[in-house]
Order: structure tokens, then C-alpha cells, then sequence
């Protein structure tokens, strides 16, 4: 049983946006190879924030946002200033930086738990259930100021992204023409860190420091394995956000209830529906995911045997062994010499589906070519025994070696590169054993 | 915080201060060690991802714990649980960058926050389950070393003594697959097994170091300590050795300040006291230490320009242009272009280093050492002057600045190299290709 308010409502709404605005930053850095920046910046906030709570004593204010930005422009020169004195990597540097910082924030944090309202766990985990308490008013409506912020910064984001898009695209994807074309790519470079850093002290209240990590790197970790294009890539990255944003709260609250719980902590309900959209895409991505290319390979396994079956039994035809090209499952399996082994359950399904296709003919277990088949092999005798022409007289070849190299070749050869051959072995007509070349 | 309160801690005065202190000084220690490698090897970020993917790990053994009525608080089981996911969260790093074409950093990102969201799901469970002790949970968290018992502290101990001992008895195969794994696969070296159990290591520290300093800091005592040992060295062992001693120390003043101020999170104060101590390594160190960086480079500034200037006074007295105090300024800015104010400096700077003196308001003067040593300057310019113009091609116009650059990094091995070599090539020593004949050598003080 699900009771949903108003309440749930407010929420919601601030975890899409928290999510849009992280997506829309995070796709860049994940694109430009920096997510762990992501990372030490959302860590590194942390010390502003506190010093904002126990100056202003209250949650949110200005003044965050603007040390935000100020921390977030550190972070990234302080990481590169310690990479390049400590002639460390950068992983390393970061990681010195920003566990630093994140300490000095927890301790501070503490301190400032005496005058606000605030818990440690809140800088963790956030407090998405409190958004909807501190509520202005605009306009006459009682919104909540977290929405409001986030509403904000999602434009700015927004504005930034849309305005700079061919820049922003060209310093992610060819630094070097971009600085040709009198781009600035350090500007972008800084200019990108100061957005992850406000985006990140906006979404901190509703998802907290480190799970905002999630939605910075997740859904453009997701959309880059859906997507090429960088316009659909940014689309596909904010709409997981959003999804993982709704139903992610859903979750929390709708599937506890069935263990005998009231809900769980939202923000980490929604990293792990991310998690999901992420693993999803892992697995069914049209060109990316495990299964697609799995299909494939299996694709490309079944065909190469069932070209090599139809050559096994145009040869032994050609050769009338052992009976007039009748062939048992175990004397193809005796005759195959290929590279690709004929095996088992690739050998039975290659015969399944050239028998279905009419190529093959089965009779009392032993197979033999229909008239289909025999056009269809003839052809590949016909590439196989050109390429073994082609290394012989140009390649040097020693007999001995030609067959394995043309039996891979074979298997890849399109039609004009089939007839280019034939035309410059047009007065052959053999191959260098004496076998005719089909179709010559 | 006061000293009086400190001075106790610091000189173990207490037992449970002594237990917690041997726990997190050995981890200290066992971080330091294995930090280096890892830090080496490229790897430091790896350690937080699995750092924080063990959340689910303790918040999931400790639910299984509860619903099966154990000791839900019971340190090894659910270090046990962290040591699980923390292997799982590896693991699907090591999937995501093999099978896929997610960058490694973004597999960091996506594993360390999608496992900790999880784990905080889990973590919101333990604290609605009613009668759980979900407090101490927490301590995994934020750390709390106050939280220590005897027999976690010799746990860690006896953990932390057999990764360092493991570490040192592989330390040729670790120092080989850190440098040049390329060539140690070439020598046949399992560089692949190795890289693996390195990383064994790691997440046995990161899952030991939970309780002390708590999952999102815990990457520190592997990372920090070795970074701050890179400014103090460049030798392998030493750079392990000052890394423990980092490590140490961290733990060591770090437990001390939590034990005076319980409040605090744990985790949060080592890494402080870390962190200081990085700070003061970046300032300090003696191999890339920023004050010895400006010192050295102060050295050479001066070095040059005193060199220089020297050269210069030799060319001006081989023209015949210092008869008068005026005639000899004027030549010396003419030639560089330096300021007066900056000239006069640099004078003082060579008069007080013996080289130069003058009567008051006259010209200045060669002492004998400055004689000598103004001269092998201006010869070992000339010598570059002359060997890169005829055996370097390079074009006149460019020969100065060249042997300028040169000559202050010329060692006199090759100075009398070149001297015998150039008459071999058919040259004797000429004057300097800007129009001067007088050959600095063997000439008689003027």
C-alpha cells in the first residue's frame, strides 16, 4: 500500500531536478574522462557548506553557492598543482585533496550541528523527506526552497549547456582543434568545475555528498552506452535521471511496507534504481551491451560454420569420396581442417539451419548438397581457390601454408573483391594443386 | 582540548588507550606500505570505490546477523561482509572497463556510489528494525576508534603484520610490476597474478581500516601517507619507510586527539592530522618540497647571473672600456640591459663572494680568484660558441644564447674534452664570433 501526498510530490520533483542538473553536467565529465573530479568536488564542498551553516546559521543561503563555486575551482587547480609538484597521477592527488577537505568539512560539520539543524548522516545520505518543511512563498504559492534552488540551478545549467554546446563539444571531444579555433579550453575546463560544483551544493540537501556522485556519473555512464550522438546522449542521460528520480522514491516508499518497514532512506533507493537503469543498458544496449555483442558473435559463428559445412561436401562431391558426397555429422567433423572448428552444438545448428534453408539435404544421417547449396558452394570453392591462386603466384606461398590462410580469408570475401580476383586469374582456370577454380 | 587532557593519551598512560593506539598505529603502518605500491601503480582512486562499496557488505551482514539472533556486532563477521562486497565492487570495475567502453574513472564512480546508495538503503533498514543496536553501525561510517576492543586491536595487529610481511617478502616482484610492468612480463613474471594480489592487499587494509577511520576516509591512510613521502624521496624503500612512519603517526596523534575529544568523528580527525602532516611535506620536503624547489632555483638564478656578469666584466676589460667608474657602468647596462639598481646588487653579490673589488667611486677590479674564474667562464663560452657553430649547425645569430644556456650546466669533464677535441677538427681557440681576438686562457692579469 502506497500513501502518496503532496509531500511525495515536492520530493519527487526535487530529485528530477537534482538529477536533470547533475546529468546535464555529469554527461561532460564522464565524456571527458574526469568523472572521479565529480567525485573530489562533491567532497570537497563540504567545508564550504559548513563554514555557510555556522556563519549564516541557517541550511542554504548565497553565500554557499558563491564558496561553492570558489571550492570547486580550488579543488581542480589544488589536485593539479599536487599532481604536478608530487609528480603524482591525478587519481592520486584527488585523492589526497579531497579526503582532506571532506575531513575538515565532517569535523566542522559537527561543530555546526551545536547551532543548525544538522546531522552527519544528512551530509551522507541527504534529506530529501525534509525539502518540503522549509517552504517561500512565490507568487502566492507555498513552494518548497530546495525545489526552488534546484529549479534555479537546473537553468543555469540549462542556459549554459544550450549557449555553449558547439564549444562545449568541441573542448570534450578535440581539445586540441578546439584551442586552434581560439577556444578556450581552460576556461571550459574551469568553467565545467565551477558548475559541477553549484550543481552539487544544490543537489547536496536532497541527496547528500557522496550518492550525488551517482547522479553525476551514472546516467551519462548509461547513455554512453545507448548513444553516439552528443544531443541524444545529453536527452537519454536527463531522462534516466528523471526516471531513476521517480521511481527511485517510489521504491523507498512502496516496497518496504512489504517486509513489515515504513520506507527507507530515498536518496540511496534512487542511486540503486541508477544502478539498475546502468546495469540494464550493460546488458540489452543495442550495439554496446553484453547480449548484443554476444548475438553477434553467435551470428558470425554459425555462419562461418555453415559455409565450411557446404564447402566440406562441394569438395568431397568434387572428389566422390566416401559416397558421392553423403556425409555423416562425424566424417565432417573427421574432414574439417578450419581454423573455426566444427563442433558439437555450432556443427548441429549450422545443418539444422541450412537444412531449413534448403541447401541441405538430410537422408538416413548422412547429408548431401541440393541444388541451392551447390550454387551457394560452388561460389565459396570459387573465393577459397582464388586466394590460394593469389598467395601462391603473388604471395609466395608455400603450398603446404595456402589452405589455412584462404579458409580464414573465404569467410570474409564480398563479391567485388571476389570478381576483382577472378579477373586478374582469368587465364588460370586451376588453383596451384590442379583443382579447378568454379566459374572460370 | 587541553594539554593536560592530552599528555596522558599521548604517553599511553591508559590500557584502552594502549589497545586502540597498537590498532590503528599497525594499520597506519600496514597503509603506508601498501599505499606506495598502489599510489605507484596508478591505482589510488580503486582503494575508494572499494572503500565505499563495502557499506552493503556491513550493512548486510550485520541484518543477516540480527535475523539469524547472533552477535550482531560481532567486528570479524562483518568485516568478513565488507571484505565480499568489497571484492564484488572490484569486480564489476574490472567488468564495466573490460566490457564495455565506460572509461575506468567513470566505473570508479558508478560502482563507489551505486554500492554506497545501496548500502544506505540497507542502512535505513537496520535503523527502523526495532531492537537493533543500529548505532554501531555508524562507527563504519564516520569511524570510532574509541569503539575498539582488545581483540579487534590484535585482529588488526595480527591482519596488518602479515600484509607487511607479504609485501616485503614480494618486494622485488611489487618494485618490478610498479615500474615496468611491460618488462616484467617480458621476463615472464605473472605480472597479471601479482597486480592481483596487490590488489588483495588493498581491500584487505581498506575493510580493516573501517572501524578506525570509516568507510568514505579510509582510501586516506593508503594514499595520503604515500603521497607525502614522494616529496622526501625518490628511492623505493625509503619512500616506504618515511610512508609507514606517516601512517604512524597519523594514527597515533589522530587516535589520541579522538580519545580527548570523543564527539569527533574518528575517521575525520586521522585524516586531518594526515593531512598535515602532507601539508607539511609539500613545504618541507627535501626531494620535491616546494621550499627546497625555490631555494634551489634561487641558487641557480644567481649562479647564472653572477656568471654572467663576470663574462661581461671580462669582455668590457678586454676592450679597454673600464678606465673610469661611468665608462664601466655604462657598458655593463649596455650589455645586458640590466637596471642600474639591479647591477649594483648583483655587484655588491660578487664583491661579497671575493671576486670583484673597487676604491671607493672608481672602477671595479678583478680580485685574483675572480680573475681566474671570470676567465674559465668566458673560455668555456667561447669553447661552446665555436663547437656549435662548426659542429652543430647552428646559426651564428643563435650561437650566444645557446652557449649562455649551455655553459652553467657544463661539467669540466667535457669543458676539457671539448678543448681537445676542437683542435683535432682543424681549429684552434678564436676569439668569441662577436668580433673579439683576445683568447682567455693563459692570458696575464691586466
Amino acid at each position: 500500500m502506497i500513501f502518496w501526498t503532496t509531500l511525495d510530490s515536492w520530493i519527487v520533483l526535487a530529485a528530477a531536478l537534482a538529477g536533470a542538473s547533475c546529468a546535464l553536467t555529469g554527461s561532460f565529465l564522464v565524456l571527458r574522462k574526469m568523472s572521479m573530479m565529480g567525485d573530489a568536488i562533491s567532497h570537497a564542498v563540504l567545508p564550504g557548506i559548513a563554514i555557510a551553516f555556522i556563519l549564516t546559521a541557517s541550511r542554504g543561503s548565497g553565500v554557499m553557492f558563491v564558496g561553492a563555486a570558489l571550492v570547486g575551482v580550488l579543488t581542480a587547480v589544488l589536485v593539479e598543482v599536487i599532481r604536478k609538484y608530487g609528480n603524482l597521477e591525478q587519481g592520486a592527488s584527488m585523492g589526497v585533496v579531497f579526503t582532506v577537505l571532506f575531513a575538515i568539512g565532517l569535523i566542522l560539520i559537527e561543530q555546526a550541528a551545536r547551532h543548525v539543524d544538522i546531522h552527519p548522516d544528512h551530509v551522507l545520505f541527504g534529506a530529501v523527506e525534509m525539502v518540503p518543511l522549509y517552504t517561500v512563498s512565490v507568487a502566492g504559492l507555498a513552494i518548497p526552497r530546495g525545489v526552488l534552488v534546484l529549479a534555479v540551478v537546473f537553468l543555469i545549467n540549462l542556459t549554459v549547456v544550450t549557449v555553449l554546446f558547439k564549444e562545449l563539444r568541441l573542448a570534450t571531444f578535440d581539445p586540441a582543434l578546439a584551442t586552434t579555433l581560439g577556444i578556450n579550453a581552460r576556461a571550459i575546463h574551469y568553467l565545467l568545475m565551477t558548475l559541477v560544483a553549484v550543481t552539487t551544493v544544490a543537489a547536496f540537501e536532497v541527496v547528500g555528498s557522496i550518492l550525488v556522485i551517482a547522479m553525476l556519473i551514472v546516467p551519462g555512464a548509461t547513455a554512453h552506452l545507448l548513444t553516439r550522438r552528443l544531443l541524444p546522449f545529453l536527452v537519454v542521460s536527463v531522462l534516466t535521471a528523471v526516471l531513476a528520480a521517480g521511481v527511485g522514491h517510489l521504491a523507498a516508499i512502496g516496497i518496504p511496507p512489504h517486509f513489515g518497514y515504513e520506507d527507507v532512506v530515498s536518496a540511496g533507493s534512487i542511486a540503486t534504481v541508477l544502478g539498475l537503469c546502468f546495469f540494464t543498458a550493460f546488458i540489452l544496449a543495442p550495439e554496446q551491451g553484453i547480449l548484443a555483442r554476444a548475438w553477434n558473435r553467435v551470428r558470425l559463428q554459425l555462419a562461418i560454420a555453415m559455409q565450411d559445412v557446404l564447402g566440406l561436401l562441394a569438395r568431397s562431391e568434387e572428389r566422390s569420396r566416401p559416397a558421392a558426397g553423403n556425409l555423416s555429422r562425424s566424417d565432417l567433423r573427421g574432414l574439417d581442417r578450419s581454423p573455426f572448428a566444427l563442433r558439437g552444438r555450432t556443427l548441429h545448428l549450422a545443418l539444422l539451419l541450412l537444412a531449413a534453408r534448403g541447401m541441405v539435404l538430410r537422408e538416413n544421417g548422412r547429408y548431401r548438397l541440393t541444388e541451392r547449396g551447390n550454387e551457394a558452394a560452388q561460389g565459396l570453392l570459387r573465393t577459397h581457390r582464388l586466394w590460394e591462386r593469389f598467395f601462391f603466384d603473388d604471395g609466395q606461398v608455400e603450398l603446404g601454408d595456402l589452405h589455412p590462410a584462404a579458409d580464414y580469408l573465404e569467410h570474409y570475401t564480398d563479391d567485388r573483391l571476389q570478381a576483382d580476383l577472378a579477373g586478374r586469374f582469368a587465364r588460370e582456370k586451376t588453383d596451384p594443386r590442379g583443382n579447378r577454380i568454379p566459374g572460370l | 582540548m587541553t594539554l593536560e587532557r592530552l599528555m596522558p593519551v599521548l604517553t599511553l598512560a591508559d590500557y584502552n588507550t594502549r589497545v586502540v593506539m597498537f590498532g590503528t598505529v599497525c594499520l597506519g603502518i600496514a597503509g603506508g606500505v601498501i599505499g606506495v605500491f598502489l599510489l605507484l601503480r596508478g591505482r589510488a582512486l580503486l582503494a575508494d570505490a572499494v572503500g565505499h562499496a563495502a557499506l552493503p557488505g556491513v550493512a548486510g551482514m550485520f541484518l543477516i546477523l540480527l535475523a539469524a539472533g547472533g552477535p550482531a556486532r560481532s567486528f570479524p563477521l562483518l568485516m568478513v561482509g565488507a571484505l565480499l562486497s568489497g571484492l564484488m565492487g572490484m569486480g564489476c570495475v574490472a567488468l564495466i572497463t573490460r566490457l564495455t567502453r565506460i572509461s575506468q574513472d567513470a566505473a570508479l564512480g558508478i560502482v563507489l556510489s551505486v554500492f554506497f546508495g545501496f548500502g544506505a538503503v540497507l542502512l535505513s533498514v537496520v535503523q527502523k528494525t526495532r531492537g537493533a543496536p543500529a548505532a554501531g553501525l555508524n562507527h563504519f561510517i564516520y569511524g570510532r576508534t574509541a569503539s575498539m576492543i582488545r581483540s579487534d586491536a590484535l585482529l588488526i595487529g595480527v591482519a596488518a603484520l602479515v600484509i607487511i610481511i607479504s609485501a616485503l617478502l614480494l618486494y622485488k616482484e611489487f618494485r618490478l610490476i610498479t615500474f615496468d610492468p611491460a618488462y616484467a612480463a617480458g621476463e615472464g613474471w605473472p605480472v597479471h597474478r601479482l597486480d592481483l594480489f596487490l590488489m588483495a592487499l588493498v581491500v584487505a587494509i581498506t575493510v580493516l581500516g573501517l572501524q578506525a577511520v570509516g568507510i568514505v576516509l579510509v582510501i586516506a591512510i593508503l594514499v595520503i601517507p604515500a603521497a607525502a613521502a614522494r616529496f622526501w624521496t625518490d628511492r623505493l624503500w625509503k619512500m616506504i619507510l618515511v610512508s609507514a612512519l606517516t601512517g604512524a603517526t597519523g594514527g597515533y596523534v589522530g587516535t589520541a586527539i579522538s580519545a580527548v575529544a570523543p564527539r569527533l568523528p574518528a575517521g575525520a580527525v586521522i585524516v586531518t592530522v594526515l593531512g598535515t602532516i602532507f601539508l607539511a611535506s609539500i613545504l618541507f620536503g627535501t626531494r620535491r618540497g616546494i621550499i627546497v624547489r625555490v631555494l634551489e632555483q634561487r641558487r641557480q638564478v644567481r649562479k647564472t647571473l653572477s656568471q654572467n656578469l663576470l663574462r661581461v666584466l671580462f669582455e668590457c676589460r678586454e676592450e679597454g672600456a673600464s678606465r673610469t667608474a661611468e665608462e664601466q657602468l655604462l657598458y655593463l647596462s649596455q650589455a645586458r640591459g640590466w637596471s642600474p639598481r639591479f647591477l649594483k646588487r648583483a655587484l655588491r653579490r660578487l664583491q661579497r663572494g671575493g671576486m670583484i673589488y673597487r676604491i671607493p667611486e672608481g672602477p671595479w677590479h678583478f680580485t685574483e680568484r675572480g680573475w681566474l674564474e671570470a676567465m674559465r667562464v668566458t673560455r668555456n663560452h667561447r669553447l661552446w660558441e665555436v663547437y656549435l657553430l662548426e659542429h652543430a649547425d647552428v646559426a651564428p645569430v643563435h650561437v650566444d644564447q645557446g652557449a649562455d644556456y649551455i655553459e652553467h650546466v657544463l661539467g669540466d669533464a667535457l669543458v676539457a674534452e671539448l678543448e681537445e677535441a676542437l683542435p683535432r677538427f682543424g681549429h684552434t681557440l678564436p676569439g668569441s664570433p662577436h668580433e673579439l681576438s683576445v683568447i682567455p686562457g693563459d692570458g696575464e692579469m691586466p
